[in-house]
C-alpha cells in the first residue's frame, strides 16, 4: 500500500515538474522546476531498489546538468529572450494530439482489463549482492560493447561543441 | 582474449574500429601531420585509406559467410550480427562515404571551413550506421542511431557563419531529438514486454503475445513514429525539406543518402523482426502513411524553385515507395526494398554532385534558374544530371526503374492492387517537376557563364555515380546478387 502511494506522489512530483518546466516563462524558473521533476524520478528509482541510480540522479542529473543549464541560462541575455514570444501559439492543435493519444491508451487499457500491462517478471537481486556491483557485472560484461559506443558517442559531442565554437581561421 | 572479447566478437567489429580509429586519426593529423592548407588532400587520402581498411573488413565476413554457408555470425553474446542484411547495407554505407569524401574537398574550399573535422565525422558517422545495420541489441542499436544523428547535427550546422545552415541544424537537433525520445519510450515498453534488449527475444515476447495486445500496440506506435520521422516518412517530414537545404549541399547528399538508408535499415529491422508477427495491425497504419507520404512528397515538389529543396521532396516521396516494399513484405518486396536503396543512393548523390558543382565562390547556385543552359556551359555535368533525374523519375534503362519494377511486382503480387496503381499514378507527378529542372537545362537560355567548381574529386565522384546509376539498370545482374543478401534469412 504504501509502495503504490509514494509511487503515485513521486510520479505526480515528476509529471508536475515536467509541466511547470515548459510552461514557466522564466527560464531559470524552469530550470529550478527540473529540478524538482528529476527529484521526483530519483525518488521512483529509490522505489524499484535502484540506490545506485538514485545517487546518480541526484549527483549527476540534480548537481551537474541543471547547474550547468543554469550556468548557460545566466550566461545569454535573459531579458531579451524573455521579451520574445517564446512559444508558438499551436496548444490547441498539442493538446488534441495529447487527447487523441490518451484516449488511445484509455480505449487499449480499457480493452484489454487488468491484465492488460503485465510485464515481464523483474530480476531481483541476488543475496549479499549490492546494487553497485550488479550494475557493473552487466555493463562491464553484456553491455560492454554499447558502453564502448557510448564512449565515441560523447567524443563525437566533443567535437561538435568545439567545431561550433572555434573562431574562424 | 577474455570471455567477453572473443575473436568472433573482433572479426565482427573490425569495420567500426577501422572506421572509428581512422575518424580519430584524422582528428589528430589535422592537428600534428598535416596542419597546412596545401596539405589537406591527405586528409581526404586517410578518408579512402580508412574506407579501403574497412572495406577489406568487411570483404572478409563476405567471404566467411559465402564460404561457410552459415546465415549469420553472432558477436557480443547477440548484440552484433553479421548477415545477409548487415553486410548489404555496410557496403552501401562504404560506397556513400567514399562518394561524399570525393565530392566534399572542393565545397570545403569553396565555403572556407575546415578539413579535419568534416572528414572524421564521415569515418564516425558511419560507425554509427554500421551499428544501425549490425546491432541486434535495443540499445546498441539505440547508440548507434544516436552517434550517427549527433555527427550529422554537426555537419548539418557546419558552415557557422551562415544563418541558414544555423537553423537547419537546429530545427533538425530539435526534432531530431523529441522523435529519438518517442523511439525511447517505445523500446522501454518492449523492454518491459520481455525483460531483454535482444531482438530475437522480444520477438518471441511480442509472438506470444495477442496481436491487438495494449502494450504491443504502444510499444509499436510510439517505435514506428520515432523510426518514421528518421526516414522523413510523411507526417513527419516537417524536418527534412528545412534541413536539406540549410545544409551544406555535399552534407545535404550525405543525410538523403547515408542517414536515409540507415534509418531504414533499422526499421526494416524492426519491422521484419520484432514485430513481424503484428502485421495485422502496423500494415494499415504504413499504408497510410505511405500513401501520404507520396502525396505530399509528390505534390510538394511541384512548387519548388530551389533545387536542395525539390531534391528533399522527391527524396520524402522515395521514401513512400521504399515503405511500399515493406508492406508487400515478400521476398520480392524485401529484395525490392534492397534494389531501391541501393539505387536510391547513387542516383541521389549524382544529383547532389552537380548541385555541388554549381556552388561558385560568389554565386550560391541551387536554384532551378542557375542550372539553365548547362548543357552549353558543361556538357558532362548535365548529362550526370540528366541520368540521376531520369532514373529519379523511374525511366528505364537507368537504375531508378528497377527499383520500382521490384516494388510495384511485389504490390501486385500481394495483391495491393490499389496501392500499386497510386503508386504509378504519382511516376506520372514525379516525370513533371524532374523534367522542370531537364528542362531548364536544355532549354533554357544560358545565363552569364561562369566555371563550374570542378575538381578531379568532384568529376570522379560525378563519373561513379552517373555510371552506376546507369549502370544498375542496363547491367543488373550483379547488383540484384547483391540485394539478394537481405533476403537470405
Amino acid at each position: 500500500m504504501w509502495n503504490a502511494l509514494f509511487f503515485y506522489l513521486f510520479a505526480l512530483i515528476a509529471l508536475g515538474g515536467g509541466v511547470l518546466v515548459i510552461t514557466r516563462r522564466n527560464a531559470v524558473h524552469s530550470a529550478l522546476w527540473l529540478v524538482v521533476s528529476l527529484l521526483g524520478v530519483a525518488g521512483e528509482f529509490l522505489l524499484l531498489g535502484a540506490e545506485f541510480l538514485f545517487a546518480v540522479q541526484i549527483i549527476l542529473y540534480i548537481g551537474g546538468v541543471v547547474l550547468l543549464i543554469l550556468f548557460v541560462i545566466m550566461l545569454v541575455n535573459l531579458d531579451q529572450a524573455a521579451r520574445m514570444r517564446q512559444f508558438n501559439r499551436q496548444w490547441a492543435i498539442a493538446g488534441l494530439c495529447a487527447l487523441v493519444v490518451g484516449a488511445e491508451i484509455a480505449y487499449f487499457v480499457w480493452r484489454g482489463g487488468p491484465q492488460a500491462f503485465q510485464l515481464a517478471t523483474p530480476v531481483s537481486a541476488g543475496p549479499g549482492e549490492g546494487n553497485v556491483e550488479q550494475l557493473a557485472d552487466v555493463l562491464f560484461s553484456r553491455y560492454l560493447l554499447p558502453f564502448e559506443i557510448a564512449s565515441l558517442l560523447l567524443l563525437v559531442a566533443v567535437i561538435g561543441s568545439v567545431v561550433m565554437a572555434k573562431k574562424r581561421s | 582474449m577474455s570471455q567477453f572479447y572473443t575473436s568472433t566478437d573482433h572479426f565482427v567489429l573490425v569495420p567500426a574500429i577501422m572506421l572509428a580509429l581512422f575518424g580519430c586519426a584524422i582528428l589528430l593529423f589535422d592537428f600534428f601531420l598535416f596542419p597546412e592548407p596545401r596539405q589537406r588532400k591527405w586528409l581526404l587520402a586517410f578518408l579512402v585509406l580508412g574506407l579501403v581498411f574497412t572495406g577489406v573488413g568487411l570483404w572478409r565476413q563476405h567471404r566467411f559467410l559465402a564460404e561457410s554457408g552459415l546465415p549469420q555470425i553472432t558477436a557480443f553474446q547477440g548484440t552484433l550480427t553479421v548477415d545477409g542484411f548487415a553486410l548489404f547495407f555496410n557496403w552501401v554505407f562504404l560506397a556513400v562515404s567514399l562518394v561524399i569524401g570525393l565530392m566534399s574537398y572542393r565545397y570545403l574550399e569553396i565555403e572556407g571551413e575546415h578539413h579535419g573535422e568534416y572528414y572524421g565525422l564521415i569515418l564516425l558517422a558511419q560507425c554509427g550506421m554500421y551499428f544501425l545495420a549490425t546491432g541486434t541489441d535495443l540499445i546498441t542499436l539505440f547508440i548507434g542511431l544516436e552517434l550517427m544523428a549527433l555527427c550529422f547535427y554537426i555537419m548539418v550546422g557546419f558552415l557557422r557563419t551562415q544563418k541558414r545552415s544555423n537553423e537547419a541544424a537546429m530545427k533538425y537537433l530539435l526534432l531530431g531529438a523529441f522523435s529519438s525520445g518517442l523511439l525511447v519510450y517505445g523500446f522501454s515498453i518492449l523492454y518491459g514486454i520481455s525483460g531483454s534488449t535482444k531482438l530475437s527475444e522480444i520477438s518471441l515476447a511480442v509472438a506470444n503475445r495477442d496481436t491487438w495486445d495494449p502494450l504491443v500496440v504502444l510499444a509499436l506506435i510510439t517505435t514506428s513514429v520515432g523510426l518514421l520521422f528518421k526516414v522523413s516518412a510523411a507526417p513527419f517530414h516537417m524536418w527534412a525539406p528545412d534541413a536539406y537545404e540549410g545544409a551544406p549541399t555535399t552534407v545535404t547528399a550525405f543525410l538523403a543518402s547515408g542517414s536515409k538508408a540507415a534509418s531504414f535499415a533499422f526499421l526494416v529491422r524492426m519491422f521484419a523482426g520484432p514485430f513481424e508477427s503484428t502485421r495485422a495491425v502496423w500494415e494499415p497504419l504504413l499504408i497510410a502513411v505511405a500513401i501520404l507520404t507520396l502525396t505530399i512528397g509528390n505534390l510538394a515538389a511541384i512548387t519548388q524553385e530551389n533545387v536542395k529543396r525539390l531534391l528533399a521532396y522527391s527524396s520524402i516521396s522515395h521514401a513512400g515507395y521504399i515503405l511500399l516494399g515493406l508492406i508487400a513484405g515478400n521476398e520480392t518486396g524485401l529484395k525490392g526494398v534492397a534494389v531501391y536503396i541501393l539505387v536510391y543512393v547513387f542516383m541521389t548523390m549524382g544529383a547532389f554532385v552537380v548541385v555541388t558543382a554549381l556552388r561558385r565562390a560568389h554565386l550560391i547556385g541551387e536554384n532551378i534558374d542557375d542550372l539553365a543552359g548547362l548543357i552549353h556551359r558543361s556538357p558532362g555535368y548535365a548529362i550526370v544530371m540528366l541520368v540521376c533525374l531520369l532514373s529519379l523519375a523511374g525511366i528505364p534503362p537507368t537504375a531508378g526503374f528497377l527499383g520500382k519494377y521490384y516494388i510495384f511486382l511485389s504490390l501486385v503480387q500481394t495483391g495491393h492492387y490499389l496501392l500499386a496503381v497510386i503508386a504509378v499514378l504519382y511516376v506520372a507527378v514525379a516525370v513533371y517537376y524532374y523534367f522542370r529542372i531537364v528542362r531548364a537545362m536544355f532549354v533554357a537560355e544560358a545565363g552569364p557563364s561562369v566555371a563550374l567548381a570542378s575538381s578531379f574529386g568532384v568529376r570522379v565522384a560525378a563519373a561513379l555515380t552517373a555510371t552506376l546509376t546507369l549502370g544498375i539498370g542496363i547491367y543488373p545482374e550483379p547488383f540484384l546478387q547483391l540485394a539478394q543478401l537481405p533476403v537470405m534469412r
